[in-house]
């Protein structure tokens, strides 16, 4: 019934092509996105911008850089932290010698720079497979978090070590700094995050997605057909790198406006970032968010439950609710090994035979 | 969350049908009860919980207005922290003391945009010490740099005032914390003339073999530690384990709790570190504790930390909170605060001992006095000294005073930094 196919018919080659072929879900996700962008921004207060949404977007483009490096091409990353690192220092240091830049731009060029960064650790890559892979950026992540508290010139000397985000101006309202009202950071993180989920969409559908998954599904035929190992490899690196690159930009900027390297980009944040990929759904953008939601939402929504409704102690919470969502890590990854995205298709198909499936 | 929207809803409904004649003052408690630092973090939560538990229990509350306690978890963790933050300062929240450097450094621009103050006591950004620039942060009794300065006064009297050619080495934890102290530790050793060995641990630091080694090899004259949580343990364990003498090695006061020594046994006896408030369970106010909290079955937490030296020291930052909302009360004529309130009566805080000794606490910690100008307070300290076969610290100096001089000047051109790259008009004090 969700999905109504009767008199959906395809005319035309591009119609059939379309990135949501069923009339009903392009609906469902247009009707979304304007609640997203229209409604939203009228209800959001600091709480649900800071602790919920703006959080949730942020991984969501770092869980969708990663997905595009590990989920489409096959390479096993760790450096997640580390490269969300350069994304925040560069856009400090831009910000900082360049105040007069527009914020947004500061956002993307960061990704650029990360992107640099991304192919030269990608290099690599062409060599080692696998688990060695893996280690290998995981040196990349130790070595950026490394250089970020060595040299002071990427902190600008300050005491401490800490950058710190000085307030920008889009259209005339900040949303950067703590003045920031929270629709206005809201709205920039939505548009980056929709903007590049559409664009990465349209990459994996491409020419450029089909090599990535050629590389992954099998590098030898990928390389007898024509796919350049080179190319597609470091290409790769270089867009996952963008998108992570991106995601610390914005975490820095428009989420924290604070931050020191070693916390806020240590290997806890590539492992979380991996574990987003993997319970979301590898190789689908949609399980991007997914998965993002599942790791950043979830533990807000039992703290919510158990501390602000229940009233429990709030060690006990805390202890509940690594164990609750490790285990369900757990049960989910049992039940359905290829993500939560798995699950939404498998539901979709049901839906769309629902209530006749014969 | 809707939840807690709803929780929240569902809390004022209970407290305007229970019809209180004033609103309950709310203090946030941004805890750590889990986690690498939780055996730090617990201590000190269950002293500034047990102090407020009294105040209401013993005295019906500040000046007969109850307070309500809201803790919150952040595992030490910034994330968290300010989600912590963001959830509870729809409440009227009056003052947020978040135990972490890097929680207060988020803190600070936030809270200051919101208009509520933070006291860190003893932690976050030393130069906020200005409180022409940073009008909504305090961190009195004392700073980092103070710290730094007072141990370095330590050292130079133990070697009968002369430090040139000595070799100081400072171990700290890799993060805006453990940095903080190392500007000031640099420039009192080009006016002392010692040889200064910076030594980074990593988050969270169980892994210092490679620093100890080091440590060894290099033999400096004294060790520096500015650690936290399982941090210090691990350190004073590898300092016994390589025969360091012990009295040569100093903690700043947040590497200087029982939990830190008592690991490394007998080992640790001799460490000594610097501390702004007395040790120990023998002073009046634990006679009223125990009749109204501990005996009452009201004690916060397990219940079993009273008198150690994180206790004593959530007590003291419990005690400096409602000192302050009673001074608050005082200069707006309402016993019905609001978190702008508060902040002026944090500004013109005044703790004498007359006053400590009025409340149970004869000789416990320095005197306090805030004003506008300066949020740091006095900048006093002691030493204290681990007693391993007794258990115990005791304190073996008197109050040292830091290096006025040095630590006011990079107070100084360290917040005007921050003021300039903020966009902030430094406030007039008069």
């Amino acid at each position: 019934m969700l999905y109504r196919e009767a008199g959906d018919f395809k005319t035309s080659y591009r119609a059939d092509q379309q990135t949501f072929p069923i009339r009903s879900e392009r609906i469902l996700f247009w009707a979304f996105i304007v609640a997203a962008f229209a409604v939203v921004p009228f209800f959001i207060n600091d709480y649900w911008e800071k602790s919920v949404l703006i959080p949730f977007l942020v991984w969501s483009m770092a869980a969708l850089g990663l997905n595009i490096l590990v989920g489409y091409c096959g390479q096993v990353s760790l450096g997640t932290g580390g490269f969300m690192a350069v994304g925040a220092y560069a856009a400090y240091k831009l910000m900082t010698a360049f105040p007069e830049m527009n914020i947004l731009l500061v956002i993307v060029l960061s990704g650029g720079v990360t992107a640099v960064v991304g192919m030269a650790f990608g290099l690599p890559s062409l060599r080692i497979k696998g688990f060695y892979l893996a280690v290998a950026t995981l040196a990349a992540q130790f070595f950026l978090v490394w250089v970020f508290n060595k040299f002071p010139w990427f902190y600008n000397y300050s005491a401490s070590g800490q950058i710190t985000a000085p307030e920008r101006l889009l259209f005339g309202v900040p949303v950067t700094g703590p003045n920031s009202p929270p629709w206005a950071t809201y709205l920039v993180a939505l548009t980056v995050v929709f903007v590049f989920a559409w664009i990465g969409k349209n990459l994996t559908r491409g020419r450029i997605g089909r090599q990535w998954m050629a590389i992954r599904d099998m590098d030898i035929a990928a390389e007898i057909i024509g796919v350049e190992p080179l190319r597609a490899k470091i290409s790769a690196f270089a867009v996952s790198s963008f998108y992570i690159g991106i995601a610390g930009a914005m975490y820095f900027t428009i989420w924290f406006g604070a931050v020191e390297p070693t916390e806020a980009f240590g290997i806890n944040q590539s492992f979380r970032a991996l574990f987003m990929v993997i319970i979301g759904g590898l190789g689908s953008i949609l399980g991007s968010f997914l998965g993002a939601g599942f790791l950043v939402l979830l533990p807000v929504l039992l703290k919510n439950l158990m501390v602000g409704q229940l009233g429990w102690a709030t060690d006990i919470a805390s202890h509940f609710e690594i164990m609750i969502v490790g285990a369900l890590i757990i049960f989910f990854l049992i039940v359905e090994p290829h993500g939560l995205a798995q699950l939404w298709r498998l539901t979709k198909e049901k839906l769309r035979l629902w209530p006749f499936p014969h | 969350m809707k939840l807690a929207k709803l929780a929240a809803i569902a809390a004022t409904a209970l407290t305007i049908g229970a019809g209180p004649a004033f609103a309950e003052l709310v203090f946030p408690s941004l805890s750590y009860r889990t986690g690498p630092y939780a055996p730090n973090g617990i201590p000190f939560a269950d002293g500034y919980a047990d102090y407020f538990t009294l105040i209401n229990e013993r005295d019906g509350g500040i000046e007969g207005n109850k307070i309500k306690l809201v803790e919150c978890e952040t595992g030490y963790n910034t994330e968290k922290g300010v989600e912590c933050y963001e959830s509870t300062k729809g409440e009227g929240s009056l003052v947020y003391q978040p135990l972490s450097t890097g929680i207060t450094y988020q803190l600070i621009p936030k809270a200051t945009a919101d208009g509520i103050a933070i006291h860190s006591m003893g932690y976050g950004r030393t130069s906020a010490a200005n409180g022409t620039i940073f009008s909504n942060v305090f961190n009195y009794p004392g700073t980092y740099w103070d710290a730094a300065s007072i141990i370095i006064k330590y050292i130079a009297s133990e070697e009968g005032g002369d430090l040139k050619g000595k070799k100081i080495a400072l171990v700290y934890h890799n993060s805006a914390y453990g940095k903080e102290p190392i500007r000031t530790l640099e420039e009192l050793a080009k006016k002392h003339g010692y040889a200064l060995t910076l030594l980074p641990v990593d988050h969270p630091g169980q892994e210092q073999k490679a620093t100890w080694l080091q440590i060894r090899r290099d033999r400096p004259d004294y060790v520096l530690m500015w650690g936290w949580g399982v941090m210090n343990q691990v350190a004073i364990q590898e300092a016994a384990n390589i025969r360091f003498p012990m009295d040569h090695f100093i903690g700043v006061w947040w590497s200087a709790s029982e939990n830190d020594t008592i690991p490394a046994g007998e080992g640790a006896n001799g460490y000594k570190a610097v501390t702004f408030h007395g040790v120990g369970s023998d002073f009046p106010i634990y006679a009223d504790l125990k009749k109204h909290v501990y005996d009452a079955g009201k004690a916060a937490g397990a219940g079993d930390q009273a008198g150690t030296v994180l206790y004593n020291r959530g007590m003291v930052a419990a005690m400096w909170a409602v000192e302050a909302a009673r001074t608050a009360m005082k200069i707006h004529n309402t016993k019905d605060i609001t978190p702008a309130m508060m902040r002026d009566g944090m500004e013109a805080l005044d703790v004498p001992e007359s006053r400590l000794a009025e409340l149970g606490l004869p000789n416990f910690t320095v005197p306090v006095k805030v004003s506008c100008a300066n949020h740091g307070g006095p900048g006093l300290g002691m030493i204290q000294q681990w007693d391993a076969a007794a258990k115990k610290w005791s304190i073996i100096t008197d109050l040292i005073s830091a290096d006025r001089e040095v630590v006011d000047a990079l107070i100084k051109e360290d917040s005007e930094a921050y003021a300039k790259e903020n966009n902030i008009t430094p406030r007039t004090c008069n």
